[in-house]
């Protein structure tokens, strides 16, 4: 017994499943203050003070929320297929959660000796899993759209999967040019790279935008929220959903949306890096020891890694609160005619750059031959008569 | 015809390829949004804060004393015929001698009752009434009730209590206009 528990203590066993734990808690912490935050955003941006009865400023909003929706009827309809509409939600929601398995949130802390990852998996292929279980989650709204046995709800998840079929197309590519640039498919390694103020950003401006607009529509956010377009399809996919079946699917929406953002803030914005971190580590390091400076320049990390989360998350709210939803066909020429040619674009001028040697620069330079040549095409396009706007 | 110079002329004209990419406009509402985002916000919470209603609105009905103390109605039942909602009832009884104090008139309502419920706030009452003595308050709301036994309110809820007297901020128009300045 006694050699168990030193074999726990020693393996990074017990310190993984803390750390997976932590994280877990702090996502469905910030899905559900998500939920209170967008509330506030939108009143706020309307003029208007928002949630403040519950609670201190309305704080205990999200627990009312999720009370109210414990104690709704649980509905599920005759004609419906009652395994895949239970299924529905908790796909969604499970792999809301794995999601953010492999981002790391922190660099490192050294405990007795031995260092340990903030981060719940390291795998080499930490890209390409965030793509498959980002690419699954689209079976939850699926399933149970299919699952309801409702027009409007299979008309919104058949909308919702050849949204996400378009734009993982264009979300792909822009990564790969990120992931010619730094050489490897292992999240981690990506943040290191970008250490300081080296951020993918600079490099990558063009891919940044198209990987911002797509994970909005992987999202379902405004303004690509087509799949629960409420003036057409009633509720969407979750129509025929009550109770904590649509609680699942709502706050799926805000995992996915905390998700995304710390995705975006490690492939641009240089995950736990900040500038002048080195600086702060060996300040820390000289004023508090090797190991208590490390750890405590690795918290500062992980604050400056949130601090950019939740910046991510307030865009998602700010965006949804200014444009409108976008039409279905203006949604998929986006898409197919505008966003696919363009990372194809982008990935081309990235590969020449990175030859050339001049990365930065070749990029910039490239982008704006791309951005001329464009505009000279379009000058020569044959003018149509009465051409009816954005046909 | 123009009625206002809010009016713009939309452009129809085709949109160059910067005005294609959606982004300037995008840029813009952002600004617009992020602008009243920071906004100061002209809500009034309410429970908490109360704004001034003006001098008259019509509130909490009230049975006026005169200055002596003595309650000024006299139960002619004019209020009771005036009323749309037929709202208010009372039963008249003889003043005796002694009670010269209590009631000004030779008659008075022993009962007076105005069932809330009914009521529309309208104020043909306090137009009705040839002895003032019915008054709609400007600066009370009938509370909320969550009972039907608290609906009827009598004469213990509606007539001027003498230690806190009820007066109206202004009477006439010219009063009104000094108010708001």
């Amino acid at each position: 017994m006694g050699s168990f528990v030193q074999w726990l203590i020693e393996s990074m066993f017990l310190w993984k499943a803390l750390i997976i734990i932590v994280i877990f808690a702090i996502t469905l912490a910030i899905a559900a203050y998500s939920t209170w935050g967008e509330r506030k955003v939108a009143a706020y941006i309307q003029d208007r003070r928002g949630p403040n009865r519950a609670g201190w400023g309305g704080l205990l909003q999200p627990l009312a929320d999720a009370g109210k929706m414990f104690f709704k009827e649980d509905f599920i309809p005759a004609q419906a297929d009652k395994w895949l509409f239970i299924l529905g939600p908790c796909l969604s929601m499970f792999t809301a959660l794995m999601s953010s398995a492999v981002v790391p949130f922190g660099s490192s802390f050294i405990i007795g000796g031995k260092e340990v990852f903030v981060q719940a998996i390291e795998i080499n292929i930490g890209i390409l899993y965030v793509f498959g279980v980002v690419s699954l989650g689209v079976y939850g709204v699926m399933i149970g759209g299919w699952a309801s046995n409702n027009k409007f709800s299979l008309l919104g998840a058949i909308r919702a999967a050849s949204q996400n079929i378009s734009y993982e197309l264009a979300m792909g590519m822009s990564i790969i040019a990120i992931l010619m640039m730094s050489g490897t498919l292992s999240v981690r390694e990506i943040v290191l790279q970008q250490h300081g103020g080296n951020w993918n950003i600079f490099y990558q401006p063009l891919g940044f935008l198209i990987f911002t607009i797509c994970a909005f529509a992987e999202c379902n956010r405004t303004p690509f929220d087509l799949p629960e377009c409420e003036t057409e399809l009633v509720g969407g996919y979750h129509t025929e959903y009550s109770s904590m079946k649509l609680g699942f699917y709502l706050f799926a929406e805000y995992i996915n949306m905390f998700a995304s953002s710390a995705v975006t803030a490690c492939l641009f914005f240089g995950g736990y890096n900040y500038p002048g971190m080195d600086f702060v580590e060996r300040q820390l390091i000289s004023g508090l020891g090797a190991n208590a400076g490390h750890n405590v320049a690795t918290l500062i990390g992980i604050g400056s890694m949130f601090t950019k989360i939740l910046f991510g998350i307030f865009f998602f709210m700010w965006v949804r609160w200014t444009v409108p939803r976008f039409r279905y066909d203006q949604l998929m020429n986006l898409g197919w005619k505008g966003l696919i040619p363009l990372a194809v674009g982008n990935l081309i001028i990235t590969a020449i750059a990175i030859l050339s040697g001049y990365k930065l620069v070749g990029i910039w330079v490239g982008l704006a031959l791309m951005v001329v040549l464009i505009s000279i095409v379009w000058s020569l396009r044959p003018k149509k008569k009465n051409a009816i706007m954005g046909a | 015809m123009q009625l206002t110079n809010r009016a713009k002329k939309t452009d129809k004209s085709e949109l160059s390829l910067f005005e294609r990419s959606y982004l300037p406009s995008l840029a813009t509402g952002l600004g617009i949004t992020i602008k009243h985002f920071f906004q100061a916000k002209p809500t009034i919470e309410y429970p908490e804060q109360k704004r001034y209603l003006g001098p008259v609105f019509r509130g909490h009905h009230i049975l006026k004393r005169d200055e002596e103390g003595r309650e000024r109605c006299t139960a002619c039942g004019l209020c009771a015929v005036a009323c749309p909602a037929e709202a208010i009832s009372m039963v008249a009884q003889e003043r005796v001698k002694g009670e010269e104090h209590l009631y000004r008139e030779e008659k008075y309502a022993a009962v007076y009752e105005i069932n809330m419920l009914r009521c529309i706030f309208c104020g043909l009452c306090e137009e009705a009434c040839p002895k003032q003595a019915v008054y709609l308050r400007h600066d009370m709301f009938v509370p909320v009730f969550i009972d039907r036994s608290d609906v009827i309110y009598g004469k213990d809820q509606l007539v001027e209590d003498m230690t806190h007297r009820y007066k109206r901020d202004a009477w006439t128009k010219e009063d009104a206009m000094k108010l708001w300045k």
